[in-house]
C-alpha cells in the first residue's frame, strides 16, 4: 500500500499547517486549521480515494445503477430474453397495458389497503407499547427482547406460520373463532377468498412489525425531557393533554420517519404476499411486486414486469417528495 | 397520586403480558407443531405440548431434501457477503469521511440512491445481467448482489461513525509517515468496533434471510439457500407442516443466538435500517 502515499509529504503538510496557524495566532480556531490542512491534503488523495472507492463503486455500477437504467430500457420493449437484439420497441404500451389491466388495478388496491391498515395499526400499537416500556418496570428488558423476536424472524418463516394458522380446516384461527369465541358457525376458507386472503398477510405484517415501531418510538420518547412532562402534570394537564400537547409535537420527526419507512415498506410488500396467497385465487390477491414477479418469470413478459416496477417507483418518488416537504416544514416555521 | 400510579403500573403489566401472549402464540404453535407426528398436525383442540411428541420431523427435515446442503450454502453466502460488506462499505465510508477528492459530494449522493430503491424492484435487470456474467445458478450471484444491496445503507451508517473518530490521532499517524491505508486499518477501524458490529449484524440478517433474489437466481436444487429450501418444503410436502417448522426452527437458531449475544448492537442496527421483506 506504500505506493499510494509519499510518506514525507503529509507530515510536511501538518508541520506547515501548525506553523501557519501559530503565526496567525489562530491555533484555538480549529476550522481555520482544518481548511488549510484540507487544501494541502487534496493534492495527495486522489489515488487513495480511487483505491478506497473502486471495489464498492464497481459493484454499485454493475449490480445497482446499471440494472436500474437497463430495466428502464426494458420497460419500453416487448423484450426477448433469449435474443435481446430481437426485442421490439413498443413505446409506452407496456405502461398503458398495465394501467388498463384489472389485475394490476386490483394489485394496486390490495397494496394500498394492506399498507394503510398495517401502518396505522403498527403505529398505534407500537406507540402504546413504547409508552408502557418507557417506564421503570421490572422485566423491561425481557419484554423488549420478546417483542423483538418477530422482527428478527425471517419473512419466509413468518409467512409460512401465518399460512398454517389460517388453514381452512383445522387451523388455529378458525378454531379460536368457531370453538372458543363462537363468532362463526363454520370454518372460513381464508386463502380461497379474494378479500379474506389479505387478512393473514396484513396480520403477519402487524405481528412482525410492532416491535420495530415500538423500538423507534422508544428512542423518540427518550428525547423528551421528563421535567417538562412533570411540570405539565403539576400544572394540572391530564394524561391526554400531555400526549397531544407535548409528546406528539415533540416526536414529530420520529413520527414522520416511521410513517415514511412503513409506507415505503408496505408498498414494496413481496415475500408475505408471494408465500401466503401467491396471488390466488384468480390473481385477485397480488401485491404490486408479486404481480411484477408473475408477469416476468411466469408469463415471461419482461417489458411488462419492468413497467410495473417503474410505476411503483413513480409512486415511491411522489411519496418521497411529500416526505421531504413534511420534514422540511419545522425548519421554516 | 401514589395509588393512581400503582394502578397504572398494574394496568401496564396487564397490557404488556397480553401483548406477550399474542407474540408468543405463533411461536409456541410453530415449536409444538415441529414436535407433532404428521397425523396430529391439524388436530383440535390444540394441545399445549403434543402427546405423543416426536423428533421425527427434525430427523426427516435434516436428512432429506439436501437440507444440510442448503444450510451449508446459506452459511457460505452469509459469511462471505457479510465480510465483504463490512470491508467494502468501511472502505467507502473511510473515503467519504476522511479523504478529499473531486466529486465527493455527488458520488456520495449517487451511492445513497441505493437506499431508496427497493431490492425486489431490481430483480428483472439483475436476472438479465446475472445471465450475461454467468452468475445464474451460482452462489456468487447471490453474494455480489447482497453486498451491492447493502453497501449504500451501511456506508451511510459507517461514514457517521468514522467522522466521530478524533482527527488528532490521524494527524499524529501522518506525522509518523502513515499512509491512508495504515490510518484506516490501525486507527479508524479499531476505534469503530460498535459501528462495525452493527453493520455485521445488518448484513448477516439480510444474507441469511433473503428470499426474493435467491428464488430468482437459483434454479438448481444443489445451490439453494435455506429460505428457498424452507419455502419449497411447503409446496413440495404440502401437508408436512411438522417438517416445515422443524426446518424453520433450525434456520432460526443461529439468528436467535446472535440476537441474544449481541442484543445491544442488534437493536441499534435494526433501528437504523428497518428490516423489510
Amino acid at each position: 500500500m506504500s505506493i499510494i502515499s509519499s510518506p514525507a509529504a503529509p507530515g510536511q503538510d501538518i508541520l506547515n499547517t501548525i506553523e501557519i496557524t501559530e503565526n496567525n495566532e489562530v491555533t484555538f480556531n480549529p476550522r481555520g486549521k482544518i481548511d488549510v490542512m484540507q487544501a494541502n491534503k487534496s493534492r495527495n488523495q486522489i489515488l487513495p480515494a480511487i483505491i478506497f472507492l473502486l471495489p464498492g463503486f464497481v459493484l454499485f455500477f454493475v449490480f445497482f445503477l446499471g440494472p436500474l437504467l437497463y430495466s428502464f430500457r426494458i420497460s419500453f420493449f416487448d423484450w426477448n430474453f433469449v435474443h435481446p437484439d430481437r426485442s421490439v420497441f413498443v413505446g409506452l404500451q407496456n405502461y398503458t397495458d398495465q394501467l388498463k389491466s384489472p389485475i394490476f388495478q386490483r394489485a394496486v388496491i390490495n397494496t394500498a389497503v394492506y399498507t394503510v391498515i398495517s401502518v396505522i395499526v403498527k403505529m398505534v400499537l407500537g406507540f402504546f407499547v413504547a409508552v408502557l416500556l418507557n417506564q421503570k418496570l421490572r422485566g423491561r428488558t425481557f419484554f423488549r427482547v420478546t417483542y423483538y423476536l418477530p422482527v428478527i424472524t425471517s419473512w419466509v418463516i413468518v409467512s409460512l406460520l401465518f399460512t398454517y394458522m389460517f388453514s381452512g380446516q383445522g387451523g388455529l384461527v378458525n378454531y379460536f373463532l368457531k370453538d372458543v369465541l363462537h363468532v362463526i358457525d363454520k370454518n372460513i376458507m381464508w386463502l380461497a377468498d379474494p378479500v379474506l386472503a389479505l387478512a393473514p398477510v396484513v396480520l403477519s405484517d402487524i405481528w412482525k412489525g410492532v416491535g420495530w415501531t415500538a423500538l423507534i418510538f422508544m428512542s423518540g420518547l427518550q428525547t423528551i425531557p421528563v421535567e417538562m412532562l412533570e411540570a405539565a402534570a403539576v400544572d394540572g394537564a391530564n394524561w391526554w393533554n400531555r400526549l397531544v400537547k407535548i409528546v406528539l409535537p415533540m416526536m414529530r420527526s420520529t413520527l414522520v420517519f416511521l410513517l415514511v419507512v412503513q409506507i415505503l415498506g408496505g408498498l414494496n410488500a413481496y415475500v408475505s404476499f408471494q408465500l401466503i396467497t401467491g396471488g390466488d385465487p384468480m390473481d385477485q390477491t397480488h401485491s404490486i411486486l408479486t404481480l411484477m414477479y408473475r408477469a416476468t418469470f411466469e408469463r415471461l413478459d419482461f417489458g411488462g414486469g419492468a413497467a410495473i416496477s417503474y410505476l411503483l417507483t413513480l409512486f415511491v418518488f411522489v411519496l418521497s417528495i411529500i416526505q421531504l416537504k413534511l420534514l422540511r416544514k419545522p425548519a421554516g416555521e | 397520586m401514589k395509588r393512581s400510579q400503582s394502578i397504572f403500573k398494574i394496568l401496564s403489566y396487564t397490557i404488556l403480558v397480553l401483548g406477550l401472549v399474542i407474540v408468543a402464540i405463533p411461536f409456541w404453535y410453530m415449536i409444538s407443531t415441529a414436535f407433532k407426528p404428521q397425523t396430529m398436525v391439524f388436530e383440535l383442540p390444540p394441545q399445549i405440548w403434543p402427546n405423543p411428541s416426536t423428533l421425527n420431523n427434525f430427523i426427516k427435515a435434516l436428512t432429506t431434501d439436501k437440507f444440510g446442503l442448503y444450510f451449508l450454502n446459506s452459511t457460505k453466502v452469509t459469511i462471505i457477503s457479510t465480510l465483504s460488506t463490512v470491508l467494502i462499505s468501511s472502505m467507502l465510508a473511510f473515503a467519504f469521511a476522511r479523504l478529499n477528492f473531486r466529486f465527493k459530494e455527488p458520488l456520495f449522493y449517487l451511492l445513497l440512491l441505493g437506499m431508496m430503491v427497493p431490492p425486489v424492484m431490481l430483480i428483472i435487470p439483475q436476472f438479465v445481467i446475472s445471465h450475461w456474467l454467468n452468475l445464474y445458478n451460482n452462489l456468487w450471484g447471490l453474494i455480489l448482489v447482497y453486498v451491492t444491496m447493502n453497501i449504500s445503507m451501511q456506508t451511510f451508517l459507517l461514514r457517521g461513525v468514522f467522522e466521530d473518530v478524533p482527527k488528532d490521532l490521524e494527524e499524529a499517524a501522518m506525522i509518523d509517515g502513515g499512509s491512508p491505508w495504515t490510518i484506516f486499518t490501525k486507527i479508524v477501524l479499531p476505534l469503530s468496533r460498535p459501528g462495525l458490529a452493527v453493520v455485521t449484524i445488518n448484513s448477516f440478517l439480510y444474507s441469511w434471510e433473503e428470499y426474493s433474489w435467491a428464488n430468482v437466481n437459483i434454479g438448481d436444487s444443489a445451490n439453494r439457500t435455506l429460505p428457498i429450501g424452507i419455502a419449497l418444503f411447503q409446496t413440495e410436502h404440502l401437508t408436512e407442516w411438522g417438517q416445515v417448522f422443524a426446518a424453520s426452527l433450525v434456520a432460526l437458531i443461529p439468528v436467535v443466538i446472535i440476537f441474544i449475544v449481541f442484543q445491544r448492537y442488534f437493536i441499534q442496527g435494526i433501528s437504523t435500517t428497518g428490516i423489510k421483506g
